[in-house]
């Protein structure tokens, strides 16, 4: 039996009650990761020295009775959250030998809730994309198929999780970023409403939609992983003070009497057949659990793609403005003068999609297009967070497949941008209201492929969404599969 | 034909908060480069701002100060463009709702008169870096202390229309900023800067000409040179036919120009949009009312209550309010010996000129406001004339001592006593035969001579006026 298939509970059950220790787990973890690494590719920087060492503390910490929520649980991190001593390259050139004086708070609060490292995961640069293809580390596989994407940008995450080269992982959403590669990869991923986590420490790409959420086996352990991640934080003044429920108590619960809210805009041509079926037999499911399913409309759909390529891309050219080569990074040597050295460092550090966001978002933002774009862009984002306000006096959820087909084949959209955007066009709804959202495997292609589906609630009701999460995970009876690795 | 300038200033003022806005590092002037950094402030990746409350309420008592209205709601925008002392490649600011707008500082002086100056806007934001470039070497440095020291700018309107006004506008600034502890007002270190807006019409006409932005003038009379220079460079330009450039010129301080930085087309693009990692800065009528409470009183209404409540010429009252703690100083004396007018006189004379002299800051000052008192009393009631009180007032500033003890030690008491005056007074004339006779003969120039001796004889303790009195009985024509 290898620990490193189980989840974070299981694993919790055995490690208190003496059955195994957490320094097996790790070792368990790490030759998983000797024997798939090479095919998957899902880390950026392994970190074994330290999560032996972290393993032996929380062996300690258990042996002491003083365990706290996460002690001795291997769990991977995106190489977009800072940590303190351990490079963080958000997978970019120019952040190739960075080294973070600091944690991100999330990091911290899982230190502190005694979670071992395992490593730092792959993702698009700058989590620009939605397939892992953009890394300056190389190309993340999908288990499921080694010739096929994992999802981006959080796909290093959901890969780890996937082959079991962790028990769970942090991901982070701006559009898709965390739900998109869980579907693809066949495990859970949640997006949090904006502001439930902190989000010091992630380095930003569009401020005003990034969000920190955990991508998991099963949905009891995105709870209990929200239960360490969430919570308000001076260090990010966009985080609330909202008090956090006990996400764990939303498993198990029923759903009898609920309403489930079918989005008609999301069920439209282009969407592959395989995909809507699944979602069809999720349906199914939840009404044969006492929920009540009903077509609503979010009448500004279309408009998400266009609003997010405009707000997204403005942010990021701001937020990555500070990578100039002059205080820390890649640094071009050969610039003439400092407009020189500018041109060369950010041309030879940015890859092309970093490139293109920052251009997109350059334009937005000069002066005589503001108003026609950026402007506009708010507007019509308010207009579309207004469809949530009123579709939620009529449901208590959302469904919508979470992606519109399932994993693609490498390579296959990385030249085509539109074509790779068009594939965030389920999840990029929720960033831009603010609101949570969460992707749970729902079935499998003919082709042995994952699908997922995404539940969306309203501001500041993950525990919703687990909830009907848990309860459609607990009766489905699509069967449970491994990737053959 | 006659031309008017028409100028419009933009101030940016250091606050005087202890740690910067955005991270808690401190804003000490003057320490070790890139000391008072920490990765909030360096724009390292994934740091985030969080305002210092402190800046808010700074910025809302020179809002008040200067009959701004406080917006219930203001943002945070960025201001986009590169520079090594930028760390993050944008200026948090504020930009489409500042904090305050449509205020007015009143200005007055005796060439101009009394005249109201709008202000358009203040605004909170960051400061940047400091480039350092060092001529011998290839290389630049970068000093981050100041980056995220906060600033107010404060806007005017176009509203002043000579060097002098725009002068006067700035110390009014100046003045308000320092009484109001929120600023040093240090120009030489940049903690108080000026940009002017200038241009130049034809007398009486309505629309502005094309206007030229001057930068670095770090003293009034940099900025008042700078104008002056500016408004015959324009003139000239326009007497001669041709048309002023827009463009910002840089003050050239021993050249005493102006120089062209860029033009229009240089001119940089900020991509201005609103800082999506703040919330925006929300102030309740209560918090707007508690700030109000902690106003001290302004240089303006205290000059005004001086002369109205002490009858001191406006001049003194002018003197005396320049500064809180010297206007604190004088007001306490006054209420101690109830003697305004010798107050104001001994507080502008011995008391500044010795302060100047050891530049010692007013609390500092060995001779305290009650010791000054007392030698005010002293010289009232006769018991030391004027002339002694000076000497006394040097011994309190050595000694630190009560004027009291010093004159009984040093036996300095008036002698008041006629009779052993007049003793004196023949003593001296008995001395001075050979004045005595061409004062009769008509030189009566040597009547101060005749005083001058006595009080001498008596090392300076005798009462000038019964001396005056005496020898004027003793000389008159018999």
């Amino acid at each position: 039996m290898e620990f490193s298939r189980l989840t974070i509970h299981e694993l919790q059950k055995k490690l208190r009650a003496g059955e195994l220790t957490s320094v097996e787990i790790t070792e368990s973890v790490y030759r998983r990761i000797a024997s798939v690494e090479e095919k998957v590719h899902s880390y950026i920087t392994l970190m074994e020295e330290t999560a032996i060492g972290q393993a032996r503390e929380a062996d300690r910490l258990i042996r002491e009775e003083s365990a706290c929520e996460l002690t001795g649980i291997p769990i991977a991190l995106k190489d977009i959250l800072c940590t303190e001593g351990v490079r963080t390259t958000c997978g970019s050139r120019i952040l190739e030998n960075f080294m973070p004086p600091y944690d991100a708070t999330v990091v911290r609060k899982l230190k502190d809730a005694g979670a071992v490292f395992v490593g730092k995961t792959n993702m698009d640069e700058f989590a620009m994309g939605s397939s892992t293809e953009t890394s300056w580390f190389g190309i993340t596989k999908n288990p499921w198929n080694l010739e096929r994407i994992p999802g981006g940008s959080s796909g290093g995450s959901a890969a780890a999780v996937a082959a079991d080269e962790c028990i769970a992982s942090l991901g982070t959403d701006t559009g898709g970023s965390i739900r998109q590669p869980a579907a693809l990869c066949g495990v859970v991923g949640m997006k949090p409403t904006y502001g439930r986590v902190s989000r010091f420490g992630m380095v930003a790409f569009a401020s005003s939609l990034d969000q920190i959420g955990p991508i998991t086996k099963d949905v009891e352990d995105c709870a209990i992983m929200m239960n360490v991640i969430s919570g308000h934080d001076t260090g990010d003044s966009t985080s609330v003070p909202t008090e956090v429920p006990d996400y764990r108590g939303f498993i198990s619960r029923d759903i009898e009497g609920w309403t489930i809210g079918i989005p008609e805009e999301y069920f439209v041509d282009g969407i592959d057949p395989e995909i809507e079926a699944a979602a069809d037999e999720t349906i199914k499911t939840l009404e044969g659990l006492g929920a009540r399913c009903t077509r609503i409309s979010l009448p500004h759909t279309e408009y998400c793609v266009a609003v997010y390529y405009i707000i997204a891309p403005s942010e990021a050219g701001s937020n990555l403005a500070r990578y100039d080569g002059v205080r820390y990074g890649f640094r071009a040597t050969d610039g003439e003068n400092l407009l020189d050295m500018y041109k060369k460092t950010r041309s030879a550090g940015f890859g092309a999609e970093v490139k293109r966001r920052i251009m997109l978002g350059t334009y937005s933002l000069s002066s005589g297009y503001y108003d026609a774009y950026y402007k506009k862009a708010s507007q019509v984002r308010a207009l579309i967070k207004d469809d949530f306000d009123n579709a939620f006096k009529k449901c208590d959820v959302i469904l919508t497949p979470t992606t519109p087909t399932p994993a693609f084949r490498i390579g296959e959209k990385v030249d085509d941008p539109l074509q790779m955007y068009l594939s965030d066009i389920f999840t990029l709804s929720t960033n831009l209201a603010g609101i949570p959202g969460i992707s749970v495997p729902c079935g499998y292609t003919k082709s042995g492929l994952p699908v997922g589906v995404q539940f969306m609630a309203n501001h500041f009701e993950e525990g919703k969404l687990l909830q009907i999460a848990s309860a459609y995970e607990k009766n489905s009876t699509i069967e449970r599969r491994r990737p053959d690795l | 034909m006659e031309y008017e300038p028409v100028i419009g200033l933009e101030v940016h003022a250091q606050l005087l908060t202890r740690t910067k806005i955005f991270c808690g590092c401190s804003t000490r002037f003057g320490e070790e480069p890139n000391s008072n950094t920490c990765p909030v402030c360096i724009g390292m990746p994934g740091v985030l701002p969080v305002l210092n409350k402190k800046v808010v309420e700074y910025a809302m008592k020179m809002a008040l100060a200067t009959h701004c209205r406080i917006n219930g709601t203001s943002t945070w925008a960025r201001k986009n463009y590169f520079y090594p002392d930028l760390p993050k490649g944008y200026q948090i600011t504020q930009f489409a709702h500042p904090l305050a707008e449509t205020g007015y500082v009143d200005i007055e002086s005796r060439f101009i008169g009394k005249k109201r100056i709008g202000i358009t806007r203040i605004h909170m934001e960051e400061d940047a870096g400091k480039s350092i470039h060092d001529e011998s070497s290839p290389s630049s440095y970068v000093d981050l202390n100041r980056a995220g020291v906060p600033l107010i700018e404060i806007v005017s309107e176009p509203d002043m229309r000579n060097t002098d006004e725009a002068v006067h506008y700035l110390r009014r600034l100046h003045e308000i900023l320092v009484y109001l502890e929120i600023c040093d007002g240090n120009m030489e270190e940049g903690s108080f800067r000026c940009d002017a807006n200038i241009s130049l019409r034809p007398k009486g006409e309505k629309e502005f000409g094309i206007r030229a932005e001057l930068k670095n003038m770090n003293s009034f009379r940099n900025v008042q040179h700078a104008l002056e220079y500016e408004i015959q460079r324009q003139r000239a330009i326009l007497e001669g036919g041709g048309s002023v450039v827009q463009e910002t010129r840089l003050w050239d301080v021993p050249q005493g120009v102006t120089h062209s930085m860029r033009g229009k087309e240089e001119a940089h693009d900020y991509r201005y949009f609103p800082e999506p990692d703040l919330v925006p800065v929300v102030i309740s009528d209560a918090w707007k009312e508690e700030i109000k409470n902690t106003l001290p009183e302004l240089p303006m209404e205290k000059r005004e209550r001086f002369v109205e409540q002490y009858g001191i010429p406006s001049y003194d009252a002018g003197v005396l309010t320049a500064g809180r703690d010297l206007a604190d100083y004088y007001e306490e004396t006054v209420s101690l010996c109830g003697k305004p007018k010798p107050a104001s006189n001994w507080v502008m004379g011995d008391f500044l000129a010795y302060l100047n002299e050891e530049k010692l800051e007013v609390t500092e000052s060995p001779v305290t406001p009650r010791t000054l008192a007392e030698l005010i009393d002293m010289i009232e009631a006769g018991t030391i004339s004027g002339k002694i009180a000076k000497e006394v007032f040097e011994d309190m500033w050595k000694s630190g001592e009560n004027p009291g003890e010093i004159v009984k030690e040093k036996g300095l008491v008036q002698i008041t006593d006629t009779a052993e005056l007049e003793r004196i007074v023949e003593e001296v004339l008995e001395a001075n035969q050979e004045q005595l006779e061409q004062y009769r003969s008509g030189r009566e120039k040597l009547f101060g001579f005749f005083v001058g001796q006595t009080m001498k004889a008596t090392r300076g303790k005798a009462n000038p006026k019964i001396v005056n009195e005496l020898l004027k009985k003793r000389l008159s024509p018999l």
